[in-house]
């Protein structure tokens, strides 16, 4: 398998950067994944229990259960993001990149192993909230394979932006500049602890500009088919932001953009 | 991927009319020129930002050519990238090392990276060969500057690369470590790897360099055999020490462009070594004899590299050009 596999790829280049960065998020045990559980789990007390038990069903869903998407979505944007900048910046930072420019890897090798690994990470992280939701309340998944394909290409699509980032990114301010300036305020925004129903009508109309709004919608009607907008609009919505984002990075790795003056 | 075994002694690197220009204007490259065959040690000297890390870097990937072109083994390093690159084992100047990983795993990535399949007999081998195998577990922030260098070594030369490009090796190691890097540039050079390095230290050149380049301003002002380099462009001085001073030159020895002390107390004849049974030694000696002048010691010596390199850096553009084709 792997010496088919190396005819058309350098497949051990894939896995040398993927393993790499699994490796990575092994070494961060604590920051990876136990930081963001605990804060998850932090929201159910506060918006699920404490809150929540005095917020009525929002669209038939209690209040608890109707932020486990959003949760998960919250997650798997910031750490997409995160886990891909970081993971590209810090090797350009330390000058080690300079082993991966010199190596006989194309860019869609240096973006599936990085990449790669940025969306594992995401996506076992926003199953390790899913199943800390489980603790909380009663979950119920109406579409598990629709809920399975938003988050992996939530987490793809976020991790190839969080890796164009980390490209652009000259200093550890931008690239962080991003995910708190943009993205978290996007995500709080776009429906994930409540149902733009709740808001007056030039908010609403406003809110259909934000795009976490699809992602959440997406996926919080694969668990309780309620959403804000159709799901097909939020499922070509977030592969179409992929294909961009593929495109970004394309044109990066030909022109060398911030990587080969 | 395919391993390409290139035949000792042919071109195994070729540089054509290399430029670089960066984006705001600096031209770091020109029309740089060079042939490199399959086993030998070419040391490029030049002084800071000459060129010479922008040519190994435009070589290796790095740095993107304004134009020219590079064969690697008959490669086009921008159409074939893939098999130039899995032949290149890069050295870089600066200690750049993933503070926390082991010495083990930073060099099996390494492998990894160029298209090779895991060989941990390989990696044993390489690790074993720079002394490193004790320090396999560690990792890398616990190990000294002189350690990671080595371990920067193994990196390249963990995908069994036919072409290592070492950028200032030794800059920054002591005495001790050089030599013992000047040792393992011998162990590899012995294996048909072929070493390209810059250095700062002219000794380095003068110890294990088959040729030298030399790089200013971007361009390559000079390539030569290493011993015909000194021969050429080095220069050899006899030193006379006379028993009684002398006031001044008699017009017998004019012809000869002898210089003479302060203290007229030593006469230096500065003579060339191409001119190969004529540099006239013995035509001075008789004529300090017809002369009467009599001496009680003398020696000779000849310019080292490091001389040769400061002549020509600092020649005018013209001379050096003299200086080239001569």
């Amino acid at each position: 398998m792997s010496t088919i596999l190396s005819r058309v790829m350098n497949y051990y280049a894939v896995l040398a950067i993927y393993k790499f960065e699994m490796a990575r998020m092994r070494r961060t045990l604590l920051q990876s994944i136990v930081t963001p559980v605990l804060t998850t789990s932090l929201y159910f007390i506060v918006f699920g229990a404490a809150i929540g038990s005095r917020i009525q069903e929002v669209g038939g869903v209690g209040y608890g259960a109707f932020i486990v998407p959003g949760l998960i979505m919250l997650s798997l944007l910031t750490n997409s993001i995160s886990n891909a900048s970081f993971g590209i910046y810090f090797p350009k930072f330390s000058g080690t990149v300079y082993e991966v420019l010199s190596a006989p890897v194309s860019t869609l090798e240096v973006v599936l192993g990085y990449v790669g690994a940025a969306a594992t990470k995401a996506i076992i992280l926003g199953l390790i909230i899913l199943a800390t939701a489980g603790f909380f309340i009663e979950l119920r998944i109406a579409h598990p394979i629709i809920m399975l394909l938003f988050i992996v290409l939530t987490a793809l699509s976020f991790s190839l932006f969080g890796f164009i980032l980390g490209i652009w990114a000259d200093n550890f301010e931008k690239l962080s500049i991003v995910p708190a300036l943009i993205i978290t305020p996007l995500v709080f925004l776009g429906g994930s602890f409540y149902s733009t129903d709740m808001l007056p009508p030039v908010w609403q109309s406003i809110s259909l500009m934000n795009p976490v709004l699809y992602l959440v919608s997406g996926l919080r009607w694969s668990f309780y088919e309620i959403s804000e907008v159709n799901v097909w609009v939020s499922l070509v919505g977030v592969s179409l932001f992929l294909l961009v984002c593929l495109g970004v990075v394309y044109a990066i790795f030909r022109t060398g953009y911030r990587l080969r003056p | 991927m395919a391993v390409i075994e290139p035949e000792v002694g042919s071109t195994i690197l070729s540089i054509q009319q290399l430029s670089k220009v960066y984006a705001g204007g600096f031209a770091a490259l020109k029309s740089v020129s060079l042939d490199i065959k399959a086993g030998e040690i070419i040391a490029l000297l030049g002084p800071n930002g000459a060129g010479k890390t922008t040519l190994i870097s435009t070589i290796c990937g790095l740095v993107q050519p304004s134009s020219g072109r590079v064969l690697v083994a008959g490669h086009d390093i921008t159409t074939d990238y893939r098999i130039t690159r899995a032949l290149i084992g890069l050295v870089p100047q600066e200690l750049t090392t993933d503070s926390f990983e082991t010495v083990w795993n930073t060099v099996s990535f390494s492998r990894g990276l160029f298209g090779r399949a895991p060989d941990p007999a390989h990696i044993e081998r390489v690790l074993r060969s720079l002394s490193l195998w004790d320090k396999k577990d560690n990792m890398l922030r616990t190990l000294s500057g002189g350690m990671k260098r080595r371990v920067l070594i193994a990196k390249a030369l963990s995908h069994e690369p036919r072409i290592l490009f070492l950028d200032e090796p030794t800059a920054g190691v002591d005495v001790s470590l050089r030599k013992d890097m000047w040792a393992i540039v011998s162990d590899l050079r012995a294996s048909g790897v072929t070493i390209i390095l810059t250095t700062h230290y002219i000794e380095e050149a003068e110890e294990i360099a088959d040729r030298i380049g030399v790089i200013n301003h971007g361009e390559l002002i000079l390539v030569e055999e290493k011993r015909a380099l000194m021969a050429k462009l080095g220069k050899k001085q006899l030193e006379l020490e006379l028993f009684d001073p002398l006031e001044g030159l008699p017009n017998s020895l004019a012809p000869f462009g002898l210089e003479l002390s302060a203290n007229g107390l030593k006469l230096i004849y500065t003579f060339d070594t191409t001119e190969s049974g004529e540099n006239n030694i013995s035509s001075v000696l008789e004529a300090l004899r017809e002369a009467g002048i009599t001496f009680k010691d003398l020696h000779t010596s000849q310019s080292s590299l490091e001389e040769i390199f400061v002549g020509l850096v600092n020649q005018p553009a013209d001379g050096i050009a003299q200086g080239a084709a001569t």
